[in-house]
Order: structure tokens, then C-alpha cells, then sequence
């Protein structure tokens, strides 16, 4: 059960400097492209200039004769005869048959040098049967539409189904019918998002070895190595214990790091140049081009509401390409759809559909920014009409514990009427607002995540604590699982280390994804630090000669539980640990499991705008984030993820999104096209946290990493629309696209 | 006896009906009974699946499931 009283703890709730904090300003962290070893080749890859394409002859011969060569690899080393999820990952590290997108890998070289390496690239000659293609899914989605994949339609797919439809959902419940009708007010609309990269700063990078005795190593960038080893693994033929994974420092990720793309590249180039370890690091062009970066979207919503404010029912229909393979992440945009408000009738409808764009991965709270955006927009448009305030309405249909989920199961504790209090109640939304300028208001949801997790607590012979966990280091976590260790076992934060280890060192972890390495990794290294206070208190007791029972823990030492215990000094973990070559040996404590007891976040952003009306340019003059944290461990940490969350949300509603020509080429594969949000772009932007304490943690924790990213695009469509009139129903919101609305709107 | 909530995509596979009704203690006992009264559905579980029991959100076959709770079965999810 979490604690539920305030300021009891000593260290969680405070705000320390972080652990990696000298490394990163001094630059002695290692990143992917840091890692370098004896012997090391440089690789470099051929990459499809076209959409789609039949590769009719690869011919390598004048790169493998070029001095420094070392290897070259084509699908043609790879293992033959994969199925389902692992063909998918090996189509898209290597083309087969067909180059399916622009930047589709279809060969790989090694040689002695990064520029020998990019040479011998441009010497492979690939010839190419050009076919036609599709990029946009409302064209995808057509019957008539150009086949991406016979065939691959998974077995939600009813009969007659147009053929790049490849998943298919439909959830609902209510009489939707009958809550329309008890509507003063049903709005049906199409809204529309842009595919958007996730935009770490860090390209991928990986060095790769791998011999002929099927042993390999691996130092990658990524968010999940025990990810990294099996698909690896999976997409070579190897044997998983055989390939260890060492995760570098991460510099960004987002859900774009819990998958391969080019790290299998080097262990196949590596094991063909006789083990020599291979490094490849991404530009950014190909970063762009062929990593994963999220789906686009074409959505309608109808959204019935009483002229109160109550929401009697809502529809959604979501088409959404991932890529030339599924994993459009349409079936948790559904769920995130209406999932803040109690709606007597719902239904969902999702499509997941192919385009020849790259596989789409995760990115932060997959689907829910999509879904925010459609469903929150109608609904400011509804409050518009009818003459509502937007967080009245909000708070007037919010869900509670206990109440059903739009997606089916009920809510158990959560923070949605706190954090819409919180957000009244703050200063920001009583600001005066300017000419030009407007208000929005948006709610977003994140279910947050559990999963597979193995942690390991060890004590030092001087008393501190290494704990070893799975888990990459991407948005503070070392800070908060040495917080909340320190805490357990009553000692100085400064005398904890975590230490994110490699693939041989703990059991399977899931990567550092679904805002889950605070809750899952902390909960395992508390539960682990448990049992090695478990195991000082049984060796005191045997020093004491008094039962285990009878020896309590309290501010990092071991005493006797009461006066009938006995009278003995208590013991400090730095006794203890000195002594324990003689007491036993090593002491530690580990934990693991399929963590459960996740609870999710809501949050609520308000933002101020100021419309340029020559320019069409929107300038972020305010922005607020209210997010239930449950509790928040690191203050500091949570309160930047909400800033990046509503950073990166910015950058999507505002500017982000791949551009393709008609050639069904990335038009825009470089930073000064594809324009992320700089810090001169933004206002600092404050954050309020709430904490509903979550009943599933030790202390209370949610997870915060993904919520923010949500409400971020249909709270600035509302602020431009609160500021300029016009209602902007595609992303991005970029000047032209508002000026050419503004324009619109003036005639009519 | 669990009653399971489907999602209504699944309706097609198992007779039209959203709530099914099986014989079961444990998840994996849930699912099994759940594919041996419904062949139909054992694509759609191996495809990935989560399941909410009474509120808490899932993924493992050994979870018990108390006499009487809410049970819905969910697409597996996938977080950033």
C-alpha cells in the first residue's frame, strides 16, 4: 500500500543533483557513437531512393574490390524461413524483394574507415523496378489503392476489408443512438496529424561483434538492450544468451530507441569480417528517413452534448499508416479517445493501414496526442457554441475512481478532478489576454506501464548500495531509484549508486518505455532492498542470538524490536556490511517480476497564443502543465518531463511533420527542414504537480514521461481558434497553414 | 465462473455475444477456456492482449482472478 501522508519521507519529494549530471556537462558520459574497440570497421548502408521499388540485382563487385573492403552484406545473409513479428523486423533492418519505402536499407558494407565505408556504399549497384506507391492514408485506405504487401492483413481483418488494411478495431458500448438523440448539440468533424519523428538528439549508433562461434557483443544506444538482444538475436539466427548488450548513455528516445534498425547491420557485417567489431552510427538524414517515427492520422469524430456541458455520446473513426508494416498505434488511440470523461455511449472504430513510409515506432504515449487532438478540438468547438467554459465542462463529465473507462474496465484511484481543480486555480488562466491573442484548454490521458523487470540491490563493504538495474537512464530514473533506495534502507542519497548493466547481469527487462522505469524499476529496488534489510536482520539476530522477529530497521541500522528483545547497540549498515565476509558473505537483495499496480496519469494543459495575422506565425506566450505525478519522487525531473512533454507537443501542433513529394520521397530529412521547437521558440513553461497517490507503489508513483505529450496539439489549435476565429483541423499549424485558414475564414 | 468483457471487434468470433462467460481462476486458465470454447479467438489472444481484472491492467498467465470481478480483455499495450 503507498503512504498516504505528506512530507513523511526524508529524501523522496527532495531534489538532489542528479548522477549523471557531471558526466553530461563535462562530457565524459559515453554515448552510442563514443564506443570504439580494437580492430574497429566502420559500416555504412544503401538505401532505397525509392517509395517502392523491385529490387532486381544487387551487384556488389566494385565495392568489395575497393582496398579497405572488409565485407558486404545483402538480405542475402540472412536467415531464411521467419515468420510474422521477426520477418517484419528483418524486412525492415533489410530489404528483400522489394524496397517498401524511401530509405529501406537494401546492402551494407564494412571497411577500414567511416569515408572507405561511405565510398564503397556508393559503389553498390542496385537495380530497381520502380513501382507505384502510396504515402497518405486517406489514399491507402482506398480499395483501389496501390498493394503494399499481399497478405498481410492479421486475423482482425474481417472478410472484404480494402487490402492495405491490416488491423482492424471496433469497441463500444451504450446506445449510441439514443444518446445522440438526448443531445442539444452533436458535431461530427475530420481532423487530421502529420507523421512527426520522435527528434532525440542523439542519431542511433552501435558497435557490433560477432565470430564465428555465434558469441557476440554489442554497445548500442537504446532503450531497452534486452530488446536489442532478442530481435537481434531473432533477425540473425542467434542464440540469445550468446549476444551480450550493453546499453551506452542515451541521449533521447521516446519510444524511437525500443527497437532495431541498423544494429543487426553490424553483426552481420561483423561476423562476415571475421569478427572484427563494426560501428555504425545514423546521420540524421537517415535518422529521418528510416527510423520509426510515429503514425499520420485521419480521424472523425461526433461528440453529442447536452447544452449543460454533459457528453450523452461519442463516435470515432481512426485510419492511421504506420509504415509498410503494422504497428500503427490506432488501437491505444481509441483507448485514449474519450478515456478522461464518463460517456453513457461510445463507439470506436480503428484502421491500421500500410503506406510506403518507414515502420512507425513508438512515441511518447502512442496514439493519445492523435486522439487528443480530434477528440478535445470537437469539444472546445462544442463549448464554443453552446457557450461553455472548457474546464467547467471538463470537470462536469471527468471520470473518478470507480467509474468506467471509455475503453471497458473501471478506474481505480486516479487524479483527473484534482489536476482540472489545480489547473483553475492557477494564476495563468486569469492573465488578461491581448488582441491576437487567445486561451486553449486541453485534458490528456497515459495508461503508464508495469512490465517485466529484474533488479538487483548489492551492499559494499563500506555500507553503501550499488543497485543494478535494466533499465536506460533517459529522463532521471537513476536519480529517482537512488532516492527512493536511499529511503528504504534510511542512508544518504549520496550512498547510492545505480548502475544501468548489461544483458548478462539481471534477468529479462522490458525497455524504458510506458513512463515505467520510476514506477517498475523503483518498486523491484525497493522490494530489493527489502530483502537485503531482511537478510542484516537475520544476521543480527544470530549475532545477538535472539530471533530474527526481534530485530527492526530503523534509520539505516538494526535494533532490537522492543524491550523484551534484549538490550544490544544498534547496528549500522556500514557494521554490518564491513563484518559480512564473516557473517555469511556478500549481501544483497534482488526482485523480479511481471510488475503490475500501474496506475494511470491525466493531465490538463493551458496555453496563451498570439497570432501574427501577416505572418499567420503563432507565438507561445503561456504555457501551463498540470499532471497527477501520484508522487513525485525527483520534483525536478517530473516537473521536465512535463516541460519536454509539452515541448515536444508544441513542435507537432506548431511545425513538425514529414513532408513527402510526389515521388514519395522525404522532402524534408534534415533539422532545417524538419523544425523541432528551439529554446527560443518557447516560454518557460510552468508546471504544477498533483499527486493522487497511486495505491499500486511503495510510494505512490504514476509515471509522468508520456501524459504531457497529449494535450499539448488540440490546446494550441484552441488558443489559435480562441485568438484568430478560425479552427484549424489538420496538423501542423504552421504559418502558412494559419494564414491560408485566416484567409479562408475572411471569405467566407 | 468469469464473466470476460470482450472488446466488440470480437464479437464476430465467439457468437455475437461481448461478455462470455468461462470457467477459470487464473488468466491463463481464463484465456485457455476462452480459445476451447471459441477457436476463433486464439489468433486474436496470441496476437497480444492485456486484461484487466477488476480495474489493474495485466500481461501474464498466472494473475489470479477473485470470484466475481470485472474482467475485460484489452489490445496489449505498447508505451513510449
Amino acid at each position: 500500500m503507498a503512504k498516504d501522508e505528506f512530507n513523511q519521507y526524508r529524501l523522496v519529494g527532495t531534489r538532489p543533483d542528479r548522477p549523471d549530471g557531471l558526466d553530461k556537462v563535462t562530457g565524459r558520459a559515453r554515448y552510442g557513437a563514443d564506443i570504439s574497440a580494437p580492430g574497429m570497421l566502420w559500416g555504412a548502408v544503401v538505401r532505397s531512393p525509392h517509395a517502392h521499388a523491385r529490387i532486381v540485382k544487387i551487384d556488389t563487385s566494385k565495392a568489395e574490390a575497393l582496398t579497405g573492403v572488409k565485407a558486404v552484406v545483402t538480405r542475402a545473409d540472412f536467415p531464411t524461413g521467419l515468420t510474422g513479428d521477426e520477418w517484419d523486423l528483418q524486412e525492415n533492418t533489410m530489404a528483400g524483394e522489394k524496397a517498401l519505402y524511401d530509405g529501406h536499407a537494401v546492402a551494407a558494407v564494412a571497411a577500414t574507415s567511416k569515408l572507405r565505408a561511405e565510398e564503397a556504399a556508393r559503389l553498390i549497384e542496385v537495380e530497381y523496378e520502380v513501382l507505384p506507391h502510396v504515402v497518405h492514408v486517406d489514399e491507402a485506405i482506398k480499395p483501389d489503392a496501390v498493394v503494399i504487401r499481399e497478405g498481410a492483413a492479421l486475423p482482425s481483418v474481417p472478410e472484404g476489408m480494402p487490402p492495405n488494411v491490416v488491423r482492424y478495431f471496433e469497441n463500444g458500448r451504450g446506445d449510441l443512438e439514443a444518446g445522440f438523440a438526448a443531445a442539444d448539440l452533436v458535431m461530427e468533424k475530420t481532423y487530421k496529424t502529420e507523421a512527426t519523428h520522435q527528434g532525440y538528439i542523439e542519431p542511433h549508433a552501435c558497435l557490433g561483434q560477432l565470430g564465428a562461434d555465434g558469441k557476440g557483443e554489442m554497445w548500442v544506444c537504446t532503450q531497452g538492450h534486452w530488446y536489442i538482444r532478442k530481435m537481434c538475436a531473432d533477425v540473425l539466427g542467434l542464440e540469445k544468451s550468446q549476444l551480450r548488450v550493453t546499453p551506452s548513455e542515451i541521449g533521447g528516445g521516446f519510444g524511437g530507441k525500443t527497437t532495431i534498425f541498423m544494429e543487426p547491420l553490424s553483426l552481420a557485417l561483423s561476423r562476415k569480417a571475421g569478427g572484427r567489431p563494426v560501428k555504425i552510427v545514423m546521420s540524421r538524414s537517415e535518422v529521418l528517413r528510416a527510423t520509426g517515427p510515429t503514425a499520420s492520422a485521419s480521424m472523425d469524430v461526433k461528440i453529442g452534448m447536452t447544452k449543460d456541458g454533459m457528453l450523452t455520446a461519442g463516435h470515432v473513426e481512426f485510419r492511421m499508416q504506420g509504415g509498410a508494416f503494422w504497428g500503427a498505434p490506432v488501437d491505444m488511440a481509441l483507448d485514449c479517445a474519450f478515456a478522461p470523461y464518463k460517456m453513457p455511449a461510445v463507439m470506436h472504430i480503428g484502421y491500421d493501414v500500410l503506406a510506403n513510409r518507414p515502420k512507425a515506432a513508438a512515441y511518447r504515449a502512442p496514439g493519445s496526442p492523435m486522439a487528443a487532438f480530434a477528440v478535445e478540438s470537437l469539444i472546445d468547438e462544442m463549448c464554443r457554441e453552446l457557450g461553455l467554459d472548457p474546464l467547467e465542462m471538463r470537470l462536469k463529465n471527468a471520470v473518478r475512481e470507480g467509474d468506467k473507462s471509455s475503453y471497458g474496465p473501471k478506474f481505480k484511484k486516479i487524479g483527473l478532478v484534482e489536476t482540472l481543480e489545480a489547473a483553475k486555480a492557477h494564476p495563468n488562466l486569469s492573465a488578461p489576454l491581448g488582441p491576437k491573442q487567445g486561451r486553449g484548454v486541453a485534458a490528456g490521458f497515459w495508461f503508464n506501464h508495469g512490465g517485466e523487470t529484474s533488479v538487483t540491490v548489492a551492499l559494499s563493504e563500506d555500507g553503501t548500495v550499488t543497485v543494478s538495474a535494466g533499465t536506460p537512464d533517459i529522463g532521471g530514473s537513476r536519480a529517482s531509484i537512488a532516492l527512493m533506495t536511499a529511503e528504504t534502507f534510511g542512508i544518504p542519497y549520496e550512498n547510492v549508486r545505480v548502475n544501468i548493466v548489461e544483458t548478462g547481469a539481471l534477468g529479462v527487462n522490458e525497455p524504458t518505455h510506458g513512463s515505467r522505469a520510476t514506477f517498475a524499476t523503483g518498486k523491484a529496488a525497493v522490494e530489493a532492498s527489502n530483502a537485503a534489510i531482511k537478510e542484516m536482520c537475520r544476521r543480527a539476530a544470530v549475532e545477538w542470538g535472539i530471533d530474527p522477529e526481534a530485530v527492526e530497521w530503523v534509520d539505516g541500522a538494526v535494533r532490537p524490536a522492543g524491550p523484551n528483545a534484549g538490550k544490544f547497540p544498534p547496528m549500522s549498515i556500514a557494521e554490518i556490511a564491513g563484518n559480512m565476509g564473516d557473517t555469511g558473505g556478500p549481501i544483497s537483495g534482488h526482485h523480479e517480476g511481471n510488475l503490475s499496480g500501474y496506475g494511470a496519469s491525466f493531465g490538463c494543459h493551458v496555453v496563451d497564443v498570439e497570432v501574427d495575422p501577416e505572418t499567420g506565425r503563432t507565438t507561445v506566450l503561456r504555457y501551463l502543465v498540470v499532471q497527477d505525478a501520484g508522487r513525485a519522487i525527483h520534483p525536478a525531473y517530473v516537473e521536465g518531463q512535463y516541460q519536454g512533454g509539452a515541448a515536444q507537443g508544441i513542435g507537432w501542433a506548431l511545425n513538425e511533420g514529414y513532408v513527402y513529394g510526389d515521388d514519395g520521397r522525404l522532402q524534408n530529412s534534415v533539422f532545417l527542414d524538419y523544425r523541432v521547437p528551439v529554446a527560443s521558440d518557447l516560454p518557460m513553461i510552468d508546471t504544477v504537480i498533483v499527486e493522487v497517490p497511486n495505491p499500486g507503489h511503495p510510494f505512490g508513483v504514476r509515471g509522468v514521461g508520456e501524459t504531457g505529450i497529449a494535450p499539448p496539439l488540440p490546446a494550441i489549435a484552441n488558443a489559435i481558434h480562441s485568438a484568430t476565429g478560425t479552427r484549424l483541423r489538420d496538423l501542423p499549424m504552421n504559418p502558412p497553414s494559419v494564414l491560408a485558414a485566416m484567409k479562408a475564414q475572411r471569405n467566407g | 465462473m468469469v464473466e470476460v468483457n470482450l472488446w466488440s471487434g470480437m464479437r464476430r468470433f465467439v457468437g455475437d455475444e461481448l461478455v462470455v462467460e468461462v470457467e477459470a481462476e487464473t488468466i491463463g486458465e481464463m484465456l485457455d477456456a476462452l480459445v476451447a470454447a471459441h477457436p476463433a479467438l486464439e489468433p486474436i489472444i496470441a496476437q497480444g492482449i492485456s486484461v484487466a481484472v477488476d480495474g489493474e491492467i495485466h500481461v501474464g498467465r498466472h494473475v489470479p482472478i477473485p470470484p466475481g470481478v470485472e474482467v475485460y480483455l484489452m489490445n496489449r499495450l505498447k508505451g513510449g
